[in-house]
C-alpha cells in the first residue's frame, strides 16, 4: 500500500497551528473598552459625589484636586456626573445594538437559509425600514412617546437593524451556498441545525466586528439625540446632555463641556480599534 | 562559439513573509538558462514555486514577496537591478506573460482589439493601425474565427478558448523575446484545450520565439517544450531534455510525478453485472426552473460497482449527482435504490435512504465547516445515523480516520489546519461515518495536485475492495475515471451518449463524441500533438439550451444532413455491449477512428 505516492503525501506541509497575539492597537481597544464598560457598571459607587448634588459655589471650575474634572454650570462635579452618565451612554447603546444586531443576525440567517418568500418578505421589510430617514424617525418617535429608556433603546435599535441584517443576510447567503452546506442538508439536517451548526460559527467574525460598528453609530446617534435636547431628561444626563448644559461655558475653555466630548470620543475611539482587532474572516481559516 | 543563452537564472531565492512577520524562503538557489527559441517548461505541484520563478523573469515578485538574492539575466538586461521605469520598459515589450485564467485577465468593458493592442500603444513600438494589423495577422495564425472581426468583439462574447488565445496575441504583438506562459490550458476542457495547445505552439515555433512554459501536467508540456525543469518545494530537483525526462526520469521525485500522472487502471476482480441493482435511473430528466439540464438519463449501478460519469463542463454531471442526493428534485423519471423508489426530494426520503446515498464534493475547502473540528465533522453522521456517543463516537472517529489512512491525533485539528489531500480524505471519512451503500463522487481529485490525487484515488480502490462501497465517479478526466471505474457513461449537454464497461470504451469509443473526448486527452510522449489532425472545433454546448436534436452535430464530423439535426438520434446496444445514442451505423462509426 505505501507506494511513492501516499509516501510522498505524508511529508506534505501541514499549517502548523498558530495564535496571533493582538497588536498594540487592538490591547489599547479592549483597555479603553473594558475601562468603560466597568465605570458603566462601578461608576455610581465609586463616584465622590451624587450626581445630582451642587457640591462648589463657583461654577465652570477648573480642574482641582477636589475636582479633578473641574465642574458644571450649577456648580456640580463634573467626574461624579460623567461617571452616573457611563450608564445611560454605554448602557442604552449596548442594549440597542444587542437589539439592532440581535435581529439583523436572526433574521439574516433564517432569509438566506430557507430563502424563497421568505427571503423576499423579509428583505422587502427591511428595504421600507431603510426608506425612512433614520434621524426624522428617531425625532417623531421621542416626540410622541417621550423621551424614556426604553423608547430609546428601542428607536435606537430599530433603526440599525437593516444595516445588521444586510451584513448578516450576505454573509450567511455566501457560506449557504458552499458545499458543506449541501453536505448537511443531503444528510437531512433541518435548517434550524443549519443555521446553527453550518452558518454562525463561519459568520460570527465579521458580525461581531459590525456589532461593533452598531454600538459606536447609536452611541453617536444618542449623543447627538441628547444634545438636541430629545434624549435622557435632565436631572438625569448621559454624555451628550453633559455636553449640551455646559455648552456655555465653551468659549471659557471650561473642563465641564470638553470632558464629556472627550469620553464619547475615547468610547467610540476604543471601540473602533477593538473591533479592528476582530478578524474579519472566519474563524479556522489558516492565516 | 556556441550563441550565449537569451535567459540566465543564477541562484535565484525568493522568500515569502509569514504571518508572524518572519521570512521563509519559497524558492532556493534556482539556476537554470534557456536558449534563444527555446521553449522551457518549469513542472512541478501547487506550492513547488513554479510560478514565483516564472514571475521572477518579469522582474516581478507577488505582494509579501521579495526577491532576495541571485541574478536574472534577459539578452543584455540585468532584471534584478533594473529601476521601476527600466522594469515597465521590460514588461510586456521584452518579456510578456500569458495568465492562466484569461477571463479574469481581460477587461470586460473594453473591446478586445483595444486591449490586445495596448502594449503596442502604452510602449509607443506602433501606430494603432499597424498595430491593428498586426493584431489581425496573429489572429489568424491562432487559427481564432473571423480575424478581421473578432476584435470588435468584447471578452463575454468569444469562447474561453478562444480568449486564451486572444492573451497569446496579447502577448505576442510588442513582439516579446520571452514569453511566459503560466498554466494557459489547465482551466480549459480537454476538447478546447488541444486546439489551444496548438495554435500556442504554432506560433511560437513560427516566430521562434523563446518560451517559458508553467505547467503541472506533465502530458501537456511534453507537447511543448523542449527541456523541463522540475520543481518542488522551492527546490530545482532535475533538468533535462523533455525526451529523457518523461522516459528516464532520473530524481526519485520525478518518478513518482510520472507515475501519478497515469494512474494504473484499478484491477481487481471484473465488475459483476448480474449483482442486484443497488442504484436504478430510468429517463431521468432535471433542471433549474424551466431550463431542462439533464434529459431522459438512464443508468444502472450493480452492488459494489463503480459507475464513472465523464463529461465536459456545462454537461450536467455535477447536476446528475445533486439529482440522485435529492438536493434538486427531478422533474420526470425514477430513481430506484436497491429496488425501491426514491423520493425526489430529502424532505420525502427516509433517514436509511439518506444514509445509504453519501455526497463528497470536489474541493474540501468548502465541503467542510471551517469553524467545526476534524471530530466533530466525523461525528455528526455518526450521531446521525448510528446514535454514538461520548467514547464509542470518539473511537469510530479515530477508525475512520485510520481507515483513510490520517492518523487519530489530528481529530481535534480544524480542516484550515490540514494539507489539501488531509482534507480530502476527511472529507471520504465524513460520507463513509454513515456507512453507505452508494458514494457520489464528483471530481475529488481535480482540485488536488497529481500525486495527493493519485493516493486519493488509490484509497479509494481499498475502500471499495474492503467494504464493498459503489461509487458513481464524476469527473472530466479520463485518467481518474479509469482507475477507479468498471463502466463509463459519456455525458454530453445533458444527455448520454454512451454508456459502456472502462475497457470497452477505452479501446474503441463509438460515439463520435466520446472519440473525439477520448482522443484529446494528451499522451505522456513527445509528438502526439504534432501527429494528431485537427478536429473541427465548435462551441460545446451548454446543457439545457435549444439546439439540434443531436447536440454534437455543430461539431461532429460524421453528421447526416438534415437527419441529425431534426431526428432525436436512437439508442443503440452495440456488439460489444456498449449503448450509444447516434444515427450512424456500427461500421460506419468505426470506420470513423
Amino acid at each position: 500500500m505505501n507506494t511513492p505516492a501516499a509516501a510522498l503525501e505524508a511529508d506534505a506541509p501541514v499549517a502548523p497551528r498558530r495564535r496571533r497575539l493582538p497588536g498594540i492597537a487592538a490591547l489599547a481597544g479592549i483597555g479603553i473598552t473594558l475601562f468603560w464598560i466597568a465605570m458603566a457598571v462601578f461608576g455610581p459607587l465609586i463616584a465622590p459625589h451624587e450626581a445630582g448634588a451642587i457640591v462648589d459655589e463657583d461654577v465652570f471650575s477648573p480642574i482641582s484636586a477636589a475636582f479633578p474634572l473641574g465642574t458644571d454650570y450649577l456648580g456640580r462635579d463634573m467626574l461624579s456626573r460623567i461617571l452616573w452618565g457611563t450608564r445611560y451612554t454605554v448602557g442604552v447603546a449596548l442594549a440597542a445594538a444587542v437589539i439592532a444586531s440581535g435581529s439583523g443576525l436572526l433574521l439574516g440567517m433564517s432569509a438566506a437559509a430557507w430563502g424563497g418568500w421568505l427571503d423576499s418578505v423579509i428583505s422587502r421589510v427591511i428595504d421600507t425600514l431603510v426608506a425612512i430617514p433614520s434621524k426624522m424617525f428617531a425625532l417623531v418617535v421621542v416626540a410622541a412617546f417621550g423621551s424614556t429608556v426604553p423608547v430609546l433603546v428601542l428607536t435606537a435599535g430599530i433603526i440599525y437593524i437593516p444595516g445588521a441584517y444586510r451584513i448578516a443576510r450576505s454573509l450567511a447567503v455566501g457560506v449557504n451556498a458552499l458545499d458543506f452546506v449541501r453536505v448537511a442538508r443531503a444528510r437531512g439536517e433541518g435548517t434550524f441545525y443549519v443555521i446553527r451548526e453550518e452558518i454562525l460559527p463561519n459568520i460570527i467574525g465579521p458580525v461581531l466586528a459590525d456589532f461593533g460598528l452598531r454600538f459606536v453609530f447609536i452611541v453617536l446617534l444618542l449623543s447627538g439625540l441628547s444634545f438636541l435636547g430629545l434624549g435622557v431628561q435632565p436631572p438625569n444626563a448621559d454624555w451628550g446632555s453633559l455636553v449640551r448644559e455646559n455648552l456655555s461655558g465653551l468659549h471659557e475653555g471650561a473642563p465641564a463641556v470638553l470632558m464629556p466630548a472627550l469620553a464619547i470620543a475615547t468610547l467610540t475611539i476604543g471601540v473602533n480599534l477593538l473591533i479592528d482587532s476582530v478578524s474579519g474572516r472566519p474563524r479556522g481559516e489558516a492565516g | 562559439m556556441a550563441e550565449p543563452p537569451l535567459v540566465e537564472v543564477d541562484g535565484l531565492t525568493v522568500e515569502a513573509r509569514a504571518p508572524d512577520g518572519s521570512r521563509f524562503p519559497i524558492v532556493r538557489d534556482a539556476s537554470f538558462h534557456i536558449a534563444r527559441g527555446e521553449v522551457l517548461a518549469l513542472i512541478g505541484e501547487s506550492g513547488s514555486g513554479k510560478t514565483t520563478i516564472a514571475l521572477s523573469l518579469l522582474g516581478y515578485a507577488r505582494p509579501g514577496c521579495r526577491i532576495s538574492g541571485g541574478r536574472i539575466r534577459v539578452g543584455e538586461t540585468e532584471v534584478l537591478s533594473l529601476s521601476a521605469r527600466d522594469l515597465r520598459d521590460l514588461r510586456g515589450r521584452r518579456v510578456a506573460y500569458v495568465a492562466q485564467s484569461a477571463a479574469a485577465a481581460f477587461n470586460p468593458s473594453r473591446t478586445i482589439m483595444a486591449q490586445v493592442t495596448e502594449i503596442a500603444r502604452i510602449h509607443g513600438i506602433a501606430s494603432s493601425d499597424k498595430a491593428e494589423t498586426r493584431a489581425k495577422k496573429l489572429f489568424a495564425d491562432l487559427a481564432l474565427p473571423d480575424p478581421e472581426t473578432i476584435g470588435r468583439r468584447y471578452p463575454h462574447q468569444v469562447s474561453g478558448g478562444q480568449l486564451q488565445r486572444l492573451m497569446a496575441a496579447m502577448a505576442l504583438i510588442a513582439g516579446p523575446e520571452l514569453v511566459i506562459l503560466d498554466e494557459p490550458t489547465t482551466a480549459l476542457d480537454v476538447t478546447t484545450q488541444i486546439e489551444v495547445l496548438r495554435a500556442f505552439r504554432a506560433v511560437v515555433r513560427d516566430r521562434g520565439t523563446t518560451g517559458v512554459y508553467v505547467s503541472h501536467d506533465l502530458a501537456v508540456v511534453a507537447q511543448m517544450a523542449d527541456r523541463i525543469v522540475v520543481l518542488r518545494d522551492g527546490l530545482i530537483r532535475e533538468v533535462g531534455p523533455t525526451g529523457q525526462i518523461i522516459t528516464e526520469p532520473r530524481h526519485p521525485y520525478t518518478q513518482s510525478l510520472l507515475a501519478a500522472a497515469r494512474p494504473r487502471p484499478g484491477g481487481g476482480a471484473a465488475p459483476d453485472a448480474s449483482a442486484p441493482s443497488l442504484l436504478e435511473v430510468s429517463d431521468l430528466s432535471a433542471g433549474y426552473g424551466r431550463v431542462a439540464v439533464l434529459q431522459d438519463i438512464a443508468l444502472r449501478i450493480p452492488r459494489g460497482a463503480a459507475l464513472g460519469v465523464i463529461g465536459e463542463s456545462g454537461c450536467g454531471k455535477s447536476t446528475l449527482a445533486r439529482v440522485i442526493a435529492g438536493l434538486l428534485p427531478w422533474s420526470s423519471g425514477t430513481v430506484q435504490l436497491a429496488g425501491k423508489a426514491l423520493s425526489p426530494s430529502i424532505a420525502g426520503r427516509d433517514a436509511d435512504e439518506l444514509r445509504r446515498v453519501q455526497l463528497v464534493f470536489q474541493s474540501a475547502d468548502t465541503a467542510l465547516n471551517p469553524a467545526r473540528s476534524v471530530a466533530r465533522i466525523l461525528g455528526r453522521p455518526l450521531q446521525k445515523f448510528h446514535g454514538l456517543s461520548g467514547p464509542a463516537l470518539r473511537q469510530r472517529v479515530v477508525a475512520l480516520l485510520d481507515l483513510v489512512q490520517m492518523p487519530g491525533r489530528l481529530a481535534d485539528r480544524l480542516p484550515g489546519e490540514l494539507s489539501g489531500g488531509q482534507k480530502q480524505r476527511v472529507n471520504l471519512a465524513r460520507a463513509l461515518a454513515a456507512e453507505p451503500d452508494l458514494i457520489l463522487c464528483d471530481e475529488v481529485t481535480s482540485a488536488l495536485d497529481t500525486v495527493v490525487g493519485a493516493a486519493i484515488l488509490e484509497l479509494m480502490h481499498r475502500l471499495r475492495r474492503e467494504l464493498g462501497v459503489s461509487y458513481m465517479f464524476i469527473s472530466h478526466d479520463l485518467h481518474t475515471v479509469r482507475a477507479v471505474c468498471d463502466e463509463v457513461m459519456v455525458l454530453y449537454a445533458g444527455r448520454s451518449v454512451e454508456v459502456g464497461t472502462r475497457e470497452g470504451i477505452e479501446t474503441s469509443p463509438w460515439h463520435p463524441y466520446a472519440q473525439l473526448l477520448f482522443s484529446s486527452v494528451p499522451e505522456l510522449r513527445q509528438g502526439w500533438l504534432a501527429q494528431r489532425p485537427p478536429r473541427p472545433e465548435g462551441e460545446v454546448p451548454v446543457a439545457g439550451r435549444a439546439g439540434p436534436a443531436c447536440a454534437f452535430f455543430p461539431r461532429c464530423p460524421a453528421r447526416i444532413e438534415p437527419t441529425c439535426a431534426d431526428v432525436a438520434p436512437p439508442l443503440r446496444v452495440l456488439a460489444k455491449g456498449s449503448t450509444i445514442a447516434c444515427h450512424r451505423q456500427e461500421a460506419e462509426l468505426l470506420s470513423l477512428s
